[in-house]
């Protein structure tokens, strides 16, 4: 398979043709180094969509009033925006817990309200976002503008009515999970039970009723005895998608283990142990890093699940432990680049990765603002582009192409021009309709099929 | 830390050929490395990665899954650099040989000269914990000391000035991550002009006299951050 992105076809399914939806956040808007627009889907319905930015969260919603027209499956407008955390100090170390969010995670709806949970390094709080658009009034006991009416002036009883008021959207912390990690929080995920769900830490992971906040049990702890001997840390971790007592957690040593809560308190012994064998052909001092685990994402079917790490992105049948089934060359061409890699630091870079709802097809980002997409089926994938350049409405993405050496094609970019500081790292797919969206720097691009 | 002038002095040709000599190592396509895997790392991948060592050590909360990566590859690195004297047997670019030799040599000297400047400071340290047995401190006093306290561990990383720098320094490094310590003023600044990573580190402490204030309250840090090691545990 070609690692620098495929020839002219596109990729997802029966010749998708991604074409250009929306763009949101300010075009000039300074990014402060670190922040950098993440987001996530709700996996639950994909009317729902978070993106957040620092500290701050915006959710986007599907408007209704757009649904159904041609061409169009409805704008992404947003929502509601808030503050999920404040900077902290920990008194006990003398040090700033910073309030930027590391992951957000949605939980399924189950009335009108929405709920999600939101983490930075070290608490995570339940937030939820509910709308009001109905207003009592007629109190009895308080005028209109909230003044308490003395009771002896009452002299008839009326029921309040409920009138409508403009559309208001509220964000409020209904729980907040603290004290529970010592080290930098990097996975939630709620599992399937909607009651439970863990928080991963670089070397614990406990987990959480939804209910509680006081207390949370801890299920798996790769802490040794002297941290002299230190040499591997959790990297994410996340709950089978149906069966509620399996989850796994990814390492910084490129493993992958699968945990079974019902065979022992403490999971520190794994079910299923998944680690690929090196090729001794390929090996570089920087080995390690380049297999360090960055994402992992179970598929809708819970059959398989995915692993990103620097250069590739692997997919992994649960009942195959020795080595993926497939494996997907994200940009191979910076192999022979890792040491400057090295130098500037990308090559720590965390990427993350999605399925799409079908299964079918995968996608994950890269620099220079290209993401890419890799058809399961048809084994065919796709360089594209977030740019502003490329956003005129219902304009169709072009597939990029990398150059790797000798001669550089017309429309293709050398290796050496791409722009490492434009990375993307978060991508989502809608769990249902072919609807993407992709975050570049502070940037959320959305992208539709056009002919489906 | 490094010493400065012979640093900055080498730093842009130091790094050129990092990127040169190193690239040409992970270049798949040359015989040489497509047969056998590269045996033996430049010096200046070694100094690079200790730079981000210590960049990372430096920060308040630092990112264990970086530090841990870093430290494994400097393992790595280290591993394939013993035993230091020859250079690398595998024959490599004829322009590299020459100016790879120099390198080795002024770095370790330049090496050596910081080190032992740090060791000083590491005595002043040593000497507090010795308090009811002062020791004599002549020389690069390593590990034979006594009674270093753990969390001194991650200073073992430059151990003995002997040629190879990381023994088995890099032991000492993992004590649960006491801040207090990257606090401490007795860590020497970065060689300016030198960047490890995006984020330039701040480098301009100056070393410090230690008075007797001071020292009691490095002291208290010191015994004090024993006790706080265990983790909040709900649930466990």
């Amino acid at each position: 398979m070609a690692g620098a992105g495929g020839g002219g076809c596109p990729a997802g399914g029966n010749d998708f043709q991604w074409c250009f939806s929306q763009v949101k956040g300010a075009v000039d808007e300074d990014v402060a180094e670190g922040e950098v627009l993440s987001l996530v889907p709700s996996k639950y319905n994909g009317d729902q969509m978070t993106g957040w930015y620092g500290h701050r969260i915006t959710v986007y919603h599907v408007s209704l009033q757009n649904k159904g027209r041609a061409h169009s499956r409805g704008e992404y407008n947003v929502y509601s925006t808030f503050q999920s955390h404040e900077p902290e100090f920990d008194y006990l170390k003398s040090l700033e817990i910073e309030e930027k969010i590391n992951k957000i995670r949605w939980l399924p709806q189950q009335n009108a309200a929405h709920f999600l949970l939101s983490t930075n390094d070290k608490t995570i709080k339940l937030w939820k976002i509910s709308e009001r658009d109905k207003r009592a009034e007629g109190y009895n006991l308080k005028d209109e503008d909230g003044r308490l009416r003395d009771p002896f002036r009452i002299t008839a009883l009326r029921v309040p009515i409920l009138k409508p008021m403009d559309l208001m959207v509220e964000a409020s912390p209904r729980r907040i999970f603290a004290n529970a990690h010592t080290y930098h929080i990097n996975s939630i995920s709620v599992n399937s039970d909607h009651e439970t769900y863990l928080s991963a830490d670089d070397l614990r992971i406990n987990l959480w009723h939804l209910e509680i906040t006081n207390r949370s049990f801890n299920i798996v702890d790769i802490k040794p005895a002297n941290m002299e001997e230190l040499t591997e840390v959790i990297t994410a971790a996340e709950f089978h998608p149906h069966q509620c007592n399996v989850f796994v957690y990814s390492s910084s040593k490129g493993t992958i283990r699968l945990c079974d809560m019902r065979s022992s308190a403490l999971c520190d012994r794994h079910a299923k142990f998944f680690e690929e064998p090196e090729d001794p052909s390929s090996r570089s001092f920087f080995s390690e890093i380049i297999s360090s685990i960055s994402d992992v994402k179970f598929s809708h079917s819970g059959r398989y699940m995915m692993t990103r790490d620097y250069l590739s992105v692997k997919v992994w049948d649960l009942n195959m432990e020795g080595r993926p089934v497939e494996t997907h060359q994200v940009h191979e061409y910076l192999r022979s680049k890792l040491c400057s890699l090295y130098e500037n630091d990308c090559i720590f870079d965390k990427f993350e990765c999605c399925w799409n709802g079908s299964d079918s097809a995968i996608m994950t980002g890269s620099y220079n603002n290209f993401f890419r997409m890799f058809d399961r089926n048809t084994r065919r994938d796709v360089t594209l582009e977030a740019s502003r350049e490329n956003s005129k409405p219902r304009a169709s993405l072009k597939p990029r192409k990398v150059c790797t050496g000798g001669k550089r094609k017309k429309d293709e970019i050398s290796v050496d021009s791409l722009d490492f500081n434009k990375k993307i790292l978060h991508t989502a797919w809608h769990p249902m309709e072919s609807i993407i969206a992709v975050a570049a720097t502070n940037n959320l691009y959305i992208f539709q099929d056009k002919i489906n | 830390m490094l010493s400065k002038g012979l640093k900055r002095k080498r730093e842009e040709e130091e790094k050129e050929e990092a990127l040169s000599v190193d690239s040409w190592w992970l270049d798949q396509s040359h015989p040489a490395v497509a047969q056998t895997p590269p045996a033996v790392a430049s010096s200046s991948l070694f100094d690079l990665s200790v730079l981000k060592l210590h960049h990372s050590l430096r920060q308040s909360e630092p990112d264990l899954r970086h530090l841990v990566l870093v430290v494994n590859t400097l393992r790595r690195i280290q591993a394939s650099m013993e035993p230091t004297a020859p250079l690398p047997p595998v024959p490599m670019p004829p322009t590299a040989p020459s100016v790879a030799d120099s390198l080795l040599a002024s770095s370790d000297a330049g090496l050596s000269a910081s080190m032992a400047s740090l060791l000083e400071d590491l005595n002043h340290i040593e000497d507090l914990n010795q308090v009811p047995q002062p020791q004599a401190d002549e020389g690069p006093p390593g590990r034979s000391i006594g009674g270093v306290p753990p969390n001194l561990g991650a200073l073992d990383l430059l151990g003995p000035a002997t040629g190879c720098l990381l023994d088995d320094g890099l032991e000492g490094l993992f004590e649960d991550i006491d801040t207090s310590m990257y606090d401490s003023e007795l860590w020497l600044p970065a060689s300016e002009g030198l960047k490890p990573g995006p984020e330039n580190g701040p480098a301009k402490e100056e070393t410090p006299e230690l008075d007797e204030a001071e020292l009691d309250y490095l002291m208290d840090v010191l015994v004090g951050t024993q006790a706080l090691e265990r983790p909040p545990g709900p649930g466990r």
